[in-house]
């Protein structure tokens, strides 16, 4: 065999071996998702999500679990999606290239990258102790925040960076202020842009678990929050238990419990590929 | 309106400070209960001792036993992940077609957008049966099918970011390699990683600080005692699952049980800082040569 007919062999060699590698992360997938609907579709029905936990793991429902992440989430949104919208607006218009603002943006990509867990320390020793918030439900919204932020930060520059820059200086040019260039101009036309960003950072923030377990979400809860300040469970919380437990039926009520998360997660990554593709080819 | 617009800047700006109290509110929770722990236990012990055993009568405190667990179920991770995650990285770019390209490659993104408690009920239910199959002798709880699944798991995050910085090499490159009779496979090996190299080592650093900080798998599937051992098949624990064996249980404020945690989180602070800063730092480097 000469020197071509070998370098040709490596070369479709190595293809088989990338065909085979992408279809391996792909396979997986669907042995996780086959036997995880093969243990818990028996539990998928509408006595689970509206049944209390429960000892008994025939009797186990989500209902606390699906109303605290329900809850969880529109507090999350509430003190999130202002604060890094509007931190990113300030950093792509107004922030001047000054060494606080390169410390800013060091600092933003250093925060996306700390561990989850992390934020449930910060969260346990600023909100739970020093505010003396408990592990409440407000405690856990406020951890979660801070856990999305760098990710709506950095949605939000990019969105706004892809917007041209003709817009922005025909606005001067009519007159408007910076503001109002701001809100009438490039908001909106960065606006799908930010969405997508905001929905994958809640879809991240649904399967979190870690940070709220520092926090003090609580494995049992037999009744839904009514105050900011009451305890929690959340879906990955209740998960997360169910797994623990020996017994067999808590497995398939744990799997019952992850296909209604899966579905969350999946449903809400769809809908943000779906803003983005619209929106990138409104840009174009 | 003047007043209206300078009212907005500074509301801005304070949305943007946000930031940096996060940090310092971070470095300051962890430093202050971290100083009151290393006044009661030796800076040295947690530092040499190799037993980990805070929740038992006979205390120890050597962090050893929880960095081991960790480095053994994040280098199993990143054995899986960097391989595949290249390979998968380097077809994608070289040989795939278009529009495989584009539908694959968000296809694998779903590895990474599904909750990872969902990932340790994987590893536990299934994967642990199924390696016992295997190899008998597995134990229920072991770092193997924890670092696995983690693997798994981060995949997307070496495939997507390498594809990226081979996509970003000038088309030049590849298209004088080509010239000159190379074949796909040696243009990717010789020319395209090399020129690509900084962008793929931020790929696996970012990987490896996820595996390191990595949570709920291994809180799951790797079990709870502290060991320090690398052997795979048995239970151990890692930094992250010893924080949540904590904060599950009913550690009172002000104990030694309680700062412990943060003494640990401390500890992963650190290495994932000094991980993202290098990765930070060779971004920035490499920027400025293509610019």
């Amino acid at each position: 065999m000469n020197n071509l007919q070998k370098n040709k062999l490596i070369d479709s060699a190595f293809k088989t071996l990338g065909i085979l590698f992408t279809l391996l992360g792909i396979i997986v997938l669907a042995i996780l998702l086959y036997n995880i609907i093969k243990v818990g579709y028996t539990r998928v029905n509408w006595d689970f999500l509206t049944s209390l936990p429960s000892r008994r793991a025939s009797k186990a429902g989500i209902y606390t679990a699906i109303i605290g992440t329900l809850d969880l989430m529109l507090l999350t949104i509430i003190f999130a999606i202002p604060i890094g919208v509007g931190a990113g607006i300030y950093l792509e218009e107004y922030a001047k290239k000054s060494r606080f603002s390169r410390l800013l943006e060091i600092n933003i990509a250093n925060l996306a990258g700390v561990p989850s867990i992390i934020y449930g320390l910060l969260g346990l020793g600023i909100f739970v102790r020093f505010f003396g918030f408990g592990g409440s439900i407000l405690s856990g919204a406020l951890t979660m925040s801070l856990l999305i932020l760098p990710i709506i930060i950095v949605a939000t520059r990019e969105s706004i960076k892809a917007v041209s820059p003709s817009l922005k200086e025909a606005s001067f040019a009519l007159g408007a202020s910076k503001w109002q260039t701001i809100q009438k101009v490039i908001i909106p036309s960065s606006f799908g842009g930010i969405l997508t960003g905001i929905i994958l950072s809640l879809s991240r923030a649904i399967g979190e678990t870690a940070p709220l377990i520092v926090v003090g979400a609580m494995a049992y809860v037999p009744f839904v929050p009514h105050s900011l300040f009451d305890t929690f469970s959340v879906l990955p919380m209740q998960i997360f238990t169910w797994t623990t437990r020996p017994q067999e039926g808590f497995a398939i009520a744990a799997a019952g419990a992850i296909i209604i998360l899966l579905a969350i997660t999946f449903i809400m990554n769809g809908i943000a590929v779906y803003f983005r593709n619209k929106w990138q080819n409104k840009l174009q | 309106m003047k007043i209206k617009e300078k009212i907005i800047e500074v509301f801005l700006f304070l949305c943007a400070s946000i930031t940096i109290l996060t940090t310092i509110g971070i470095v300051v929770i962890l430093l202050y209960e971290s100083i009151s722990f290393f006044g009661s236990v030796s800076i040295i012990d947690f530092f040499t001792d190799t037993k980990w055993t805070p929740l038992f009568s006979e205390k120890h405190f050597g962090i050893l036993s929880l960095v081991s667990g960790t480095f053994l179920t994040s280098a199993i991770a990143i054995a899986v992940a960097l391989p595949v995650g290249l390979t998968i990285a380097i077809y994608l770019n070289m040989y795939a077609p278009k529009s495989f390209r584009k539908t694959l490659k968000p296809l694998l993104e779903i590895l990474a957008a599904i909750p990872t408690v969902v990932y340790g009920f994987f590893a536990l239910t299934i994967v642990t049966p199924f390696l016992q199959n295997i190899y008998p002798d597995l134990e229920t709880f072991n770092s193997l099918s924890a670092g696995l699944v983690m693997g798994i798991m981060i995949i997307p995050f070496i495939s997507s970011l390498s594809e990226d910085a081979l996509y970003a090499v000038p088309k030049s490159l590849k298209e004088a390699a080509f010239g000159m009779g190379s074949t796909r496979f040696q243009t990717a090996i010789k020319v395209m990683v090399p020129a690509a190299s900084s962008g793929i080592i931020v790929s696996v650093i970012l990987a490896i600080s996820r595996a390191i900080g990595e949570t709920m798998i291994v809180a799951i599937a790797a079990g709870q005692q502290a060991q320090f051992s690398l052997d795979p098949t048995i239970p151990t624990q890692t930094i992250t699952s010893y924080i949540v064996q904590v904060s599950m249980g009913d550690a009172p404020q002000g104990s030694i049980e309680y700062k412990t945690i943060f003494a640990a989180g401390l500890t992963l602070f650190l290495f994932t800082f000094v991980l993202n800063s290098v990765s930070f730092w060779i971004k920035k480097k490499y920027q400025e040569k293509y610019e």
